[in-house]
Order: C-alpha cells, then sequence, then structure tokens
C-alpha cells in the first residue's frame, strides 16, 4: 500500500505551492511534500519578473516586451505570454491587498537593504511608499542591535545610483534593551505586541520618537523589513501617525518578514484550497514503470514512506536549494535522475570572472511544452512528471531577477497540466 | 588542469573525532533561520540560540580547548531547528553531543543539580517503583508538603501536578488478557509503548492494541526500557546508551522475523529512528531505525484507513490539537487533523505552530518553568480560542502542559480511532 492521491508535488517553494494550488483548482486531490520549512522564508519577499535580459541590458520597465527575444529553451517561452499572464494574475487573486504593483504589466524599482534598487514586478505593500521612482526625500532608518541593515550605507549607495531624490541614512537605538545578536523576528514580534517600554510609552510610539529627532523635512522614512510579522499594516500605520510621514519596509537578506509573511498566505490558501502538506522530511527516490512514475518515497528519519499518484511536479529548486546536485564527478537531479545538460569538463562549468557568465547558473532540467523534463535525446523522461521552478535550466534567475516569476508560471502551468491529467 | 586537485582532499585535512561533524558545521551558512524557529530563543533573552549552540561553538572548539557553554542546558531538545534548516545542519545532533560533554566535564556529580536531572532522565526507574504502589505514590506526590519539599530542596517546581499513576500498567493488563488476541504470518508489529503509555496513560496503549488488532495485526510487547528522550535532554548519554542497546536487541530480533515497530508517542518514535543511529553503533540500531513508525502513520501507509474513516461516525467530544514539536520533525504534524477532518461526529481543530514548551523533563525544572509557560503561552491561548474544549495531541509530556496550562482533558488520536472503529 501507499499513500495515494492524484496530484503529489514535491517541493514546498513558491513553485511547489503555484502548482499545487492550480492543481487543487482543477478538481484534483493534491498533496504537497517538502524537505523542510519553505524556502519562502529565505525570500526577500519580492516577487519578480525579468529585471534584466540574459545579455544584460535592463533595468526593465516592460518585462513582457523582452519575452519574445528569450532564447527558445527558456522556460517563459516555453509558457509563454499567456502562461505568465495567468499565474501572475492568480498570484494577485491570492494576495489581495498584501501586494502592489498588481494587475500590471510594468516593473517597480523597490530599494533594497545594500541600497541597490531592483526592477520587481510584485512587491509587499509594506514596501510601496519606497519606489526609486517616486520623488519624495527619504529618510532610512537602521537599528544599532540591527546591523544587517546600515542606513548610512544603503542610503551612499542608492544616492550613487542617481535616484530622483534626497537620500540620508540615520542608526537609531531600538527602545528594547535586547540580548546578543537578536533574531528578526524578536524585533517583529516585539513590534507586533507593542507593549510599553521606559515611561509608559508603547514601543513603537519610542521608537517614532526617536526617528522624529533625526526627520530632517522627508516626507517618507525606510525601516528594516521587521516592521511585525502577524500584523505589519498596524505597527507601519502606528509608526506613521506618530511620524507624520509615509513609512516603508527596506526588504532584507534571509530569514526575512516578508517572506514568512508570503509563506504564511500561501500556506493559508493551501489549506484552504485542500491541500494537504507533509514538511520535514526528503523524497529520495521512486518507482516507475511503462514510462510513467508509480511511486515515491519520503524518507522519514529512517524509514522510507511510499506516496502514489497518477500526476507528480517535481519542485525542488536549484543548486542553492538542492533540486540540483553536484559534486567533482557532475551534476544530477537526485531524485528522478531527470536529465541535466553539462559539459564533461567541470572547469568548462564557470566563467573565470566571478561575475562572469557562469554555465552552472543555467544548470537544470530542459523541458519540452508541457513542462515534462526530457531525456540526453529530446524525449520525455516520464509521462506523468512535470518540472517547475528554479529545477529547470536554460536561465539565470539570479541575474535576469526572474526567479519568482519562472516559479510562479511554470509552477501554474504545471499544476494545472498535472490536475487535468488527473482528472 | 582538471587534475589540479589530485592529492588533496579538503574532507581530510583536520583529525576526526569519534564522531565527525565537519560536513554539517561547514554545512551551516549562518542563514539564523534556526534562531527564528527556536522557542527558547524567543522567550530567553540570554539564550543564545541553535547557531550557536551547534554548527558555531563546534567550529571554536576545533581551534582551540574551549569548554562547552553552560547554555546548551537551557535548550529544551525540542529539535525544530533541525526542520527549520534549509542546509541539513544536523543541528540537535550537536546539541546532544555538546550537553553530553558539558554535563560529563562540567556539572559535579555531587550537585543537586546533577542527580536531580539524573532522576528526571530516568523517569522510568521512577516510575516503575512508584507503580507498584500506584494509589500511595498518587497521594505522597500529590501532597503539597511534598512538592514543596522537592522545589526547595531538589528544584523540581511544585507549580504542577504530578502525572498519575494508573491502578493497572499496560503491561499488566497485557499479561493479564494474555497477549496478543490475533494472529497473522504477515502483519505484525512490535508496540514500543514506552514509560508513559505503560505507567500513566496505559488507555492510549489499549487503544493501539485494539486498533491494531481491529485490522488484523498481531502485536508483540516485547520487554523495553526508555526510549532515551528525556536522557537526550539531560545530556545523560551514558544511560540512553545503556537503554538503547536493550531496545535494540529487542526490537532488531523481532524485526528480523517481520515485524515493524510501532510508537504511540512520537519522541519514542523520534529517538528510535532518529537519535539512536547519529548517536549509537549498537547491532540492530540501523534496521530497527529503518522499521519504526508511528501509529497513525504506520496504519495510513498499510491501510485504507482514510476510507475506513470516512465510513465512520464517532461521538468524542470536538478537539483543540497540538502538533508536539518531535512529531513536526517527521513530517506528522498534520496527519491528525487531515485524518479526522472527513469522520463525522468530531471536530478538529489544529492550534497553530507554536511549541507547547514543556519539552519533557525541562518544564519540570523549577529554574525552567516560567521559560517553559512563557513558550506555552501561545498555545495556551489558541487552545482557548478553539471551539473544542478537549486537547489532542500524540505526546504524553506536550498533553501535561496543554491540562497544565487549560484544565482541559487531553486525548490520543489513537483513543479517537478506537472510538470510531472498534466496536465495544
Amino acid at each position: 500500500m501507499a499513500i495515494d492521491q492524484d496530484v503529489l508535488v514535491v517541493g514546498g517553494g513558491l513553485a511547489g505551492v503555484s502548482a499545487a494550488l492550480a492543481a487543487a483548482e482543477t478538481g484534483a486531490h493534491v498533496r504537497l511534500v517538502a524537505t523542510a520549512q519553505s524556502t519562502l522564508r529565505q525570500a526577500s519577499g519580492l516577487v519578480d519578473l525579468l529585471g534584466y535580459t540574459p545579455r544584460g541590458e535592463g533595468p526593465l520597465a516592460e518585462p513582457y516586451e523582452a519575452i519574445p527575444d528569450l532564447p527558445a529553451a527558456h522556460p517563459y517561452r516555453r509558457v509563454g505570454r499567456a502562461g505568465i499572464e495567468d499565474a501572475f494574475d492568480a498570484f494577485d487573486d491570492l494576495v489581495g491587498d498584501a501586494y502592489a504593483g498588481d494587475h500590471t504589466t510594468a516593473n517597480a524599482l523597490v530599494p533594497t537593504h545594500g541600497g541597490l534598487v531592483k526592477p520587481t514586478a510584485r512587491y509587499p505593500r509594506s514596501t510601496a511608499a519606497g519606489l526609486a521612482s517616486d520623488a519624495r526625500d527619504a529618510l532610512l532608518v537602521g537599528f544599532d542591535r540591527l546591523p544587517q541593515f546600515d542606513a548610512s550605507l544603503a542610503a551612499e549607495t542608492l544616492e550613487a545610483s542617481g535616484v530622483p531624490f534626497d537620500v540620508r541614512g540615520v542608526t537609531v537605538e531600538f527602545p528594547v534593551d535586547l540580548g546578543a545578536d537578536p533574531t528578526v523576528t524578536r524585533f517583529a514580534r516585539l513590534l507586533d505586541r507593542d507593549a510599553p517600554v521606559a515611561d509608559d510609552a508603547s514601543l513603537r510610539s519610542a521608537l517614532a520618537q526617536r526617528v522624529a529627532g533625526h526627520l530632517d523635512g522627508e516626507q517618507r522614512v525606510g525601516l528594516p523589513a521587521v516592521l511585525g510579522e502577524a500584523t505589519p499594516d498596524d505597527v507601519r500605520a502606528s509608526l506613521a501617525a506618530h511620524l507624520g510621514v509615509d513609512v516603508f519596509e527596506v526588504p532584507m537578506g534571509p530569514p526575512s518578514l516578508p517572506g514568512i509573511r508570503l509563506e504564511q498566505r500561501l500556506y493559508d490558501a493551501l489549506d484552504a484550497a485542500g491541500v494537504r502538506i507533509e514538511t520535514g522530511n526528503p523524497v529520495v527516490d521512486f518507482d516507475a514503470a511503462a514510462g510513467a512514475v508509480d511511486r515515491v518515497y519520503v524518507e522519514r528519519s529512517g524509514t522510507r514512506v511510499p506516496y502514489a499518484a497518477s500526476e507528480f511536479v517535481l519542485a525542488t529548486g536549484g543548486l542553492v536549494g538542492k533540486g540540483i546536485d553536484s559534486d567533482r564527478d557532475g551534476v544530477r537531479e537526485p531524485v528522478f535522475d531527470c536529465h541535466v545538460a553539462q559539459p564533461a569538463d567541470r572547469y568548462e562549468w564557470f566563467d573565470d570572472d566571478a561575475f562572469g557568465d557562469h554555465p552552472f547558473a543555467r544548470f537544470g532540467v530542459d523541458v519540452d511544452d508541457e513542462l515534462r523534463p526530457r531525456d540526453a535525446t529530446g524525449e520525455p523522461e516520464f509521462r506523468n512528471l512535470r518540472a517547475a521552478g528554479s529545477v529547470l535550466g536554460n536561465y539565470d534567475y539570479a541575474a535576469e531577477k526572474s526567479g519568482s516569476g519562472v516559479s510562479l508560471a511554470t509552477g501554474h502551468r504545471a499544476g494545472r497540466l498535472a490536475g487535468v491529467a488527473a482528472g | 588542469m582538471s587534475d589540479a586537485d589530485d592529492g588533496i582532499d579538503p574532507v581530510s585535512v583536520f583529525a576526526e573525532g569519534d564522531l565527525d561533524l565537519r560536513a554539517g558545521a561547514d554545512s551551516c551558512y549562518k542563514c539564523s533561520t534556526c534562531d527564528t524557529n527556536c522557542p527558547v530563543a524567543e522567550v530567553d533573552e540570554d539564550f543564545p540560540g541553535p547557531k550557536f549552540q551547534g554548527p558555531e561553538q563546534w567550529r571554536l572548539k576545533r581551534k582551540a580547548d574551549h569548554d562547552v557553554d553552560a547554555s546548551v542546558a537551557d535548550c529544551s531538545n525540542c529539535m525544530r531547528c533541525d526542520a527549520a534548516c534549509p542546509a541539513d545542519v544536523p543541528l540537535s545532533q550537536m546539541h546532544n553531543e555538546a550537553r553530553a560533554e558539558y554535563v560529563e566535564e562540567q556539572v559535579s556529580r555531587r550537585s543537586v543539580r546533577y542527580w536531580r536531572d539524573r532522576l528526571l532522565a530516568n523517569y522510568r526507574t521512577v516510575a516503575r517503583v512508584a507503580s507498584r504502589v500506584p494509589r500511595l505514590s498518587n497521594f505522597l506526590l500529590g501532597s503539597r508538603l511534598l512538592r514543596s519539599l522537592g522545589e526547595r530542596v531538589f528544584g523540581i517546581t511544585a507549580e504542577r501536578d504530578f502525572p498519575r499513576f494508573a491502578t493497572e500498567t499496560f503491561r499488566d493488563w497485557w499479561a493479564a488478557r494474555g497477549g496478543a488476541h490475533v494472529e497473522s504470518e504477515d502483519k505484525r508489529v512490535a508496540y514500543f509503548h514506552g514509560c508513559y503509555a505503560n505507567f500513566n496513560s496505559p488507555e492510549v496503549a489499549r487503544a493501539m492494541v485494539r486498533v491494531f488488532e481491529h485490522f488484523g495485526y498481531q502485536v508483540a510487547v516485547p520487554a523495553q526500557g526508555c526510549s532515551g528522550t528525556p536522557m537526550f535532554a539531560n545530556g545523560m548519554l551514558a544511560d540512553a546508551s545503556r537503554d538503547a542497546e536493550r531496545n535494540a536487541t529487542a526490537l532488531s530480533t523481532l524485526v528480523a522475523e517481520g515485524y515493524d515497530v510501532v510508537c504511540s508517542c512520537t519522541s519514542c518514535s523520534m529517538a528510535l529512528r532518529q537519535e539512536y543511529p547519529e548517536l549509537f553503533t549498537y547491532e540492530g540500531i540501523e534496521s530497527v531505525a529503518n522499521s519504526t513508525y508511528e501509529a497513525l502513520e504506520y496504519l495510513r501507509i498499510q491501510e485504507d484507513l482514510e476510507g475506513a474513516l470516512e465510513e465512520a461516525t464517532v461521538e468524542f467530544p470536538d478537539l483543540a490539537y497540538h502538533a508536539p514539536c518531535h512529531a513536526r520533525n517527521q513530517g506528522l504534524d498534520r496527519q491528525a487533523v487531515e485524518l479526522f477532518r472527513p469522520l463525522e461526529g468530531v471536530e478538529v481543530e489544529d492550534v497553530g505552530d507554536s511549541c507547547s514548551g514543556i519539552s519533557g523533563t525541562y518544564g519540570w525544572k523549577a529554574d525552567k518553568y516560567d521559560t517553559s509557560m512563557a513558550i506555552g503561552e501561545d498555545m495556551f491561548e489558541e487552545m482557548r480560542a478553539s471551539a473544542g474544549e478537549t486537547g489532542l495531541t500524540e505526546c504524553p509530556t506536550c498533553a501535561s502542559q496543554m491540562e497544565h496550562g487549560t484544565g482541559y482533558e487531553v486525548r490520543h488520536p489513537l483513543e479517537v480511532l478506537e472510538a470510531a472503529l472498534v466496536e465495544d
């Protein structure tokens, strides 16, 4: 026997969630299994579509216009413009007011914690007042106990990039006395609770007071993206009310509150859609017969638990997420051992220039128009296996700023095809 | 230049100890996701968190003869960091090793604290004696005077009610009914009941037997020691090792005869599956780890449990379910709610992903009681907000924390299955 469902999605990141939701929408009985907590916790929370072309042109104002010129094997070419738009429409419906930039085709420019500006298609509402295209002057504020965000450095970098406004950076003491190395969630939960600190002032008003002393006519204030976990809108609104100016979050590295909030929202949506979820253990093996995957095995601390389905979606991530694995002898896709094209000499996997054009960044499985991984001869590996997200090859999400968009678009398409095929 | 690496294998440059954790330490890229998942760090400003306790401390110790930092004793061994890590760093294994070294080298054998922790770690021994005279034990442990003495002299909190000892242990019941009522050549399970279901909550163990016999399984109840969970958590690895050898021997013999091992306590299954192979090398450890399952999980794999529950109805109070951290680490945290959702006659609501805070013996220590209750506060609040006024969980110590914080009675998923599927 095995634990049985129509569609089994392997992977709990943006691609896996997108696939599971699209499959569930077709009426299929869907289960999502993931090795560990969702990698969305490491994500910035920005949802990119395409920021730069593979040749490095950009930042792109209108990403869709660049799609037809992408290489033929690029995942976006597999799903086409309509496929991308479907997926972004579904995302917009899902996140509602929590995200801005919805139902537009244009990119926005969002400043991030290093002072760089990222072209992105959808961005958390909390970052909206910070856009680099906004001409209002800005004050960036860091906390002494949060070294991950150096506000002066970020402001200098932003100014140097030629933004159309003046920006300064200052550091204030966080009004709560924190121990060594406080986590980002510690700041966020304290701000959620808003307990009284010294002189009976609430934490938010005490923080606003410290920031207010540095304001010099700026109409907006940017703080590190730790402004609440459960109630970010309240935290931002009360800081803004105290300060009398707009308040925005500057997205940070991992672990990331905007990523954690997005994870929460997406997993709630999975629950609401009736998707079964199991996290904590890897898929390590599978059985196949007559060109189709029959079941996969999840290894639970020693024991192997079989999961059978009629359709499977592989959304295990790329080189960082370990959906693509490598050692000195080669690069492989470890769950189904799908074909991953690569030069035989590993010294050809990379470019000598650290910021050069690295072939390894495009390693991954190659898929047909139904997103089925293809073997070395170009034939589908299995007729009921589809792949989505950064396990796919033929694109460099880091250079293009296309990671979230490819995950949403290929996940949505793979999930819907799997759901229909299972029905 | 493809032969440039010949002659140097970077993974073997350093001399290795008994257990090589280098690869795990190297895998940590310090993202701090584990720290944001640590329930102790959340409420205790002075606790440096799992990243420090694991890979950072391990690296420090490679370079110089540093003592293990005393804060490792504040880790509750909930193991949430394991499931949080995106890089497969074996955090809890590092913590278990460090804690054992700390107790071995820095906690005096003549201190009250050592003997308190040793006693808590060896709950089974205490329970075995106490349950010979259960009524007297319950009376004595309920006495205010003795409890207050226990706190002042021994550092065991007087705030909690001691678990009551059953007047008939599960093993006595099992012997009295004449052992297994079902025989089978191909459906055989060896039940690892652990200490709590034997001495304190035999109704859970009886439910396990009845449910598995209902599905046609031959159940064996081998002689067994403690799973080791409280021993790992208290740094008493020598005690854990002794019981692990005993359990591995008894259970692997049955595995060789075609039995699978089934647990009703998710910390017991965690120990057999993950901690045993990480920490010990006894004969049979691997075969036991590879054949151990949690009870509902096993039935989900082997039987059409979902189908059986869809056709069943049950009379049961509505339930507020808490997923134990150790169930979470085995991927079982959503299982009970998923299974009982279609079951007519009972509503089950998940009270969220917070830790109960008791972590076995942790919350019993007077100096940890406040931390334990502060961690549990989210769960208490969620339970009160939930429609059900009876608790549900797989872990007996989580259950006692749920009772302690809310006053609710707490049941085990096997009891729901028994009520739904087994005729009286």
